[in-house]
């Protein structure tokens, strides 16, 4: 009798082992992890952004309207309340935010921490590590054939951090009858010679609010990017002085401006 | 005794041989397997065995070594069939007009002669000179301003040129992915038939890596094969280490920088080509042109990255009573003070006498660079 309730009492023993080693199996982090969303909400000052659509006024008071906005959101790092940080793999953390597809400007971020978080800091951009680097690890957004973005300069290698397009009556006419305007932003620091380096860190602090991150509940960090800051940011840019600016070292004051362009719009416990 | 290409050969002899071998091992097992012992019926449709043959590439003996990574991307005489394919195939340009091989030319050195800049697709005509390809391997970076520095991401670049090949890399790997004709080399050069931008890229570049000039005169002179230069040639090849080597040195005969040549600026303001300064942004670096490797260059006319001059006299001419000073000239062109390089016009012949022993014949009509 004793000796059965000892065997059945070892078996029990034996079992929670076996499943708590099942629990603990890397591929399967469960527990110890949860997901994040950060959803990109495009604006102009208050007003959603509209492609083709909408006419905004820039600080220059200039009218413009967008008929493209594309830009890499890379190299995404989260700040817990206690100080510590955490960095999404490398291999995982390249994403391009589309207005014209919905889908993009939703990042879903998985196999996150478990834990409170107050704050999340991003690159605008490619770094430059994976600007040169073998084209066998520069898959899916960072694929130079993926489907028509244009966010990769053929002939000075490297990809376009920050793409914005519009019409405005202040820009001259162009070849194809448009009074078009239109930002191209890269250039990584260079690979023989140096360049410029438009690379953007941007942090967004969570103030007094926490994303907490759990095994079953994804919050999402809604941020808000203003289009007009691109004209305004940091240096006032006017359409009608500057309708193009690629690579140039006006490219620099738009970066600059676009950093500023992200703010925290909310943060949802789902 | 040439360097490679009978090893080449026996190392291709060998491959099939062990193809040849395993195929009837593979053969007779299954033959075996029947067990009826009745002839079998080959069936074309079969599943083909992924095995791919490594491609002998040699570096010459008398070269420096190669800068491209080839543990990256290691040649299989699939993969070189493969790239040079594409590389022949007009389906990488946007109305099906030109290929790679439209612009360079194999018996120019992969250069083009009837142009001084690029004609494109439409007839369209670019900004520079069409550059040969030879010595890919040894280069740290492309093109006239060096935009590019990685030989796999060369070939988005003249696809999608406006005034070249006109396409999307995009819209050309779904043209290959549907074309049918790829199928069956994707397959043999990486075990499936699955076009990605990584494996048409590399394969490209297997090809353009076994593109290699080594063959001149002046390479049979240099490694000791028993040749010997003439007197007007070794007075060439003397002028030549003294007066212009500084700049195309080495067995490849350029240094790969960028330097400012004091040509005379263009009259017409739409060819003021401001070089390497597009790249960098950086004030030193305005109307600096890569300085080209001079292998075969009696064969790849026109000069100069605007293709200004038609002959070699011309070039010799231009440096030694032709440049023009400026804030970028380079000061190996402003020795004391003087602008140019002085050389009378025997030894200009002289040069040219020399140039001319860099001329390959084996590969302006190697068979294996041909369609």
């Amino acid at each position: 009798m004793r000796h059965a309730f000892f065997s059945s009492f070892l078996l029990l023993i034996l079992s929670v082992a076996f499943l708590s080693a099942c629990r603990t199996d890397p591929t399967e982090p469960a527990a110890s992890t949860g997901s994040i969303q950060l959803r990109f909400k495009n604006k102009v000052g208050d007003q959603p952004l509209q492609l083709n659509g909408g006419t905004y006024t820039n600080s220059s008071g200039e009218p413009f309207t967008v008929t493209t906005l594309n830009y890499y959101i890379s190299n995404i790092k989260f700040q817990k309340t206690d100080g510590s940080e955490f960095t999404v793999p490398q291999d995982s953390s390249y994403f391009l935010v589309k207005q014209s597809d919905s889908t993009s400007q939703v990042i879903t971020l998985r196999h996150i921490p478990v834990g409170s978080y107050a704050g999340v800091t991003f690159l605008v951009g490619v770094d430059s590590v994976r600007n040169t680097m073998n084209i066998s690890r520069r898959t899916g957004a960072l694929d130079p054939a993926a489907g028509g973005t244009g966010m990769y300069w053929d002939w000075n290698s490297g990809y376009i951090f920050f793409k914005l397009e519009g019409t405005s009556p202040k820009a001259p006419v162009d070849a194809t009858g448009l009074n078009a305007f239109m930002y191209h932003v890269g250039l990584f620091g260079g690979y023989q010679s140096r360049t410029l380096n438009n690379l953007k860190t941007v942090r967004i602090p969570f103030n007094a609010r926490v994303a907490q991150v759990t095994a079953s509940g994804a919050p999402v960090v809604q941020i808000k990017a203003d289009v007009a800051k691109v004209f305004s940011g940091v240096k006032t840019l006017s359409i009608a002085q500057t309708p193009t600016i690629m690579i140039s070292a006006l490219s620099a004051d738009v970066a600059s401006n676009y950093a500023q362009m992200f703010q925290l719009d909310a943060i949802q416990a789902q | 005794m040439p360097y490679k290409r009978n090893k080449t050969r026996r190392g291709r002899l060998a491959g099939i041989l062990a193809v040849v071998l395993f195929y009837a091992i593979v053969v007779s097992c299954q033959s075996g397997a029947e067990s009826g012992g009745a002839p079998v019926t080959p069936d074309t449709t079969a599943t083909v065995i992924y095995k791919t043959t490594p491609y002998n590439w040699k570096k010459p003996a008398n070269f420096p070594d190669v800068v491209y990574d080839f543990a990256s991307n290691p040649l299989t005489v699939e993969g070189v069939a493969l790239g040079k394919a594409l590389f022949y195939d007009n389906m990488l340009s946007y109305d099906g007009s030109v290929s790679c091989s439209f612009c360079h030319i194999p018996g120019s050195a992969f250069a083009h002669t009837d142009h001084s800049l690029s004609h494109g697709f439409r007839d369209r005509i670019g900004a520079r000179n069409v550059p040969g390809i030879e010595n890919l391997a040894w280069r740290t970076n492309f093109f006239w301003d060096g935009g590019i520095v990685d030989l796999d991401l060369l070939p988005i670049s003249p696809i999608q040129n406006p005034v070249e090949m006109g396409d999307t890399l995009a819209n050309v790997l779904a043209k290959v992915r549907n074309s049918g004709k790829y199928t069956a080399m994707f397959k043999a050069a990486y075990g499936t038939e699955e076009v990605t931008t990584d494996r048409f890229l590399k394969s490209l570049s297997q090809f353009l890596l076994t593109v290699v000039s080594a063959n001149s005169k002046y390479d049979k002179y240099s490694r000791k094969e028993g040749t010997t230069l003439t007197d007007q040639e070794a007075r060439g090849l003397t002028l030549f280490k003294a007066n212009c080597a500084s700049c195309h040195n080495g067995e490849l005969f350029t240094d790969g920088s960028f330097r400012n040549n004091g040509l005379p600026k263009p009259a017409t303001a739409s060819l003021d080509d401001q070089g390497r300064y597009a790249i960098t942004l950086q004030e030193a670096d305005k109307y600096k042109f890569r300085v080209p490797s001079l292998r075969n260059v009696d064969r790849t006319l026109p000069y100069m990255h605007d293709g200004r001059f038609q002959t070699l006299e011309q070039v010799l001419k231009h440096y030694a009573a032709g440049v023009e000073d400026n804030a970028q000239l380079d000061p190996l062109l402003k020795k004391n003070g003087t602008v140019g390089i002085p050389l009378s016009s025997q030894d200009q012949q002289d040069i040219i006498a020399f140039l001319r022993t860099l001329t390959d014949y084996d590969f302006l009509s190697n068979p294996q660079f041909q369609p």
